[in-house]
């Protein structure tokens, strides 16, 4: 399983790239692993204020349905359009093509909570 | 938890597994999508070892059976399988089960893991109740494993690990014959819709027959198949489960069983309490609905008709043949043929819907 040192992770297993105050965001490689072959997503619209730990959409496999999180707060400025008409991105490409929105950051400090990848692995290790 | 004689069989094949009725049973191998479209065009290998079975025989077996069950066992030849029910006095149902004929003294009940001691316990207390005294009713559940292998190269695959005649053995008949050495119950039966055979053989060989059928299927693109794909390929053929469409709170007639309902073969458990329940009108019933939007309706969400809630989802899924959601909702009857649109409610939304004649496919 991959967990790329640049993103920053959550115990909900969504990970998050900071860039300009942008912060783009995923579910890992073992969020989807665990969940098995999505097939539907809800994603947040643009505009929406999103809160640090509050739902921000749904990923469902053929068994489960699964909240999404924000791991921080701000504003969604933009959402991956595709992925509600290709949702088995999630599975394929966590970290590329399955991102689902990008938050511009309302206190880019709470980015220093998440846990980096090695923490991150640790965590689900132990888990 | 339980085990089948395949557990670790399954754990070396990297099966996710999951808690299923007291089992410890795979869920998944290589996922659900491609297990599912495996048994729909090649075929899929189920280890279904959970499922119970309980030997009915003696001079009155017939005669109990024909009370404790729903259909009408007289319809039944030697080496014929019937798809039937025990029913509660109130009508509502115990278990479905599949009735194995071997000869008029003789029959085998198939019967679904988590219920197998309750149905024991009730076909005992029903026999304790009645005059029916030479038989013999035995729980033969440890005794065997029952392999399922299911799609339309499953005739091919199993021909090439047996004698038997399998052409001559008709869509839910049986044979009993030689599978690699193995003395195999061979059933054309199974829960996907798809051409296939349930194969029952001594616990101890379990293992034997997984793997030969797993080598003698690799050329045709045999897959093994967990719990889950299961579930979708069951649903998409609207066939019912029990805990979702029946319980001891459905009855038959509600739950699209009618077909094996049979009120006019005389008197059997739950006849009465069914008779005056189609007499009087069926207050629900069991449909079919496909979502017309993107979604996936789920067990317990509700069904909506005019704003007004009309009945509950007994089991939803995304088809993985047709992409779209699909589920089987049991609702008030006079919701259920009219031409009023239905939604479900999927948390804030309500999605919109068509009835759908099953099977979705």
């Amino acid at each position: 399983m991959d967990f790329p040192d640049e993103l920053k992770y959550t115990e909900e297993h969504e990970w998050v790239l900071v860039e300009d105050e942008i912060a783009t965001v995923g579910i890992t490689d073992f969020a989807q692993d665990q969940l098995g072959d999505v097939v539907f997503v809800e994603l947040p619209e643009v505009g929406d204020q999103l809160e640090t730990g509050k739902p921000l959409g749904v990923v469902e496999s053929v068994k489960a349905v699964s909240d999404v999180y924000a791991p921080v707060s701000g504003e969604v400025v933009e959402v991956n359009s595709d992925l509600p008409d290709e949702p088995e991105m999630l599975n394929t490409s966590p970290y590329d093509d399955g991102w689902m929105i990008k938050i511009k950051l309302d206190d880019p400090g709470e980015v220093e909570d998440l846990m980096d990848a090695a923490a991150y692995q640790e965590f689900i290790e132990q888990d | 938890m339980k085990k089948t004689v395949l557990n670790q069989v399954h754990r070396d094949a990297g099966a996710r597994m999951v808690e299923f009725g007291g089992w410890d049973m795979p869920v998944q191998y290589s996922g659900v999508l491609a297990e599912h479209m495996a048994v729909r065009e090649a075929a899929g290998l189920f280890d279904v070892s959970h499922m119970g079975e309980i030997e009915v025989s003696g001079p009155q077996a017939f005669a109990f059976l024909q009370y404790a069950t729903i259909n009408d066992v007289s319809a039944l030849s030697d080496g014929q399988v019937q798809y039937t029910a025990l029913c509660y006095p109130s009508g509502g149902v115990v278990d479905d089960l599949t009735l194995y004929r071997f000869a008029a003294d003789s029959y085998l009940l198939c019967v679904n893991a988590a219920n197998t001691d309750k149905d024991f316990d009730w076909l005992q207390q029903l026999l304790k109740e009645t005059d029916y005294v030479e038989l013999q009713l035995i729980n033969r559940s440890s005794e065997y494993a029952q392999l399922a292998l299911q799609g339309p190269k499953a005739e091919k695959i199993l021909a090439e690990l047996t004698d038997s005649d399998l052409s001559s053995i008709k869509y839910y008949w049986f044979a009993e014959g030689d599978v690699v050495g193995v003395a195999t119950i061979i059933s054309r039966t199974g829960y996907t819709g798809e051409d296939g055979f349930e194969l029952y053989c001594p616990a101890k060989d379990g293992v034997k027959l997984w793997q030969a059928l797993m080598v003698a299927g690799g050329p045709y693109g045999l897959l093994p198949t967990g719990l889950g794909a299961r579930d979708t390929l069951r649903l998409e053929k609207a066939y019912a489960l029990y805990g979702h469409e029946i319980t001891a709170d459905i009855l038959p007639l509600e739950a699209r069983l009618a077909w094996i309902t049979k009120l006019n073969k005389g008197e059997f458990v739950g006849s009465q309490a069914l008779i005056a329940a189609k007499e009087g009108g069926l207050k629900r019933k069991l449909i079919g609905l496909k979502l017309t939007e993107p979604g996936v309706p789920r067990e317990n969400y509700p069904v909506f008709c005019d704003g007004l809630e009309v009945g509950y989802v007994t089991s939803g899924t995304l088809s993985p043949c047709l992409k779209q959601g699909i589920a089987l909702a049991l609702v008030e009857a006079d919701c259920a043929d009219g031409e009023q649109p239905l939604q479900i409610g999927i948390r804030k939304r309500q999605v919109g819907t068509e009835r759908v004649r099953p099977p979705f496919v």
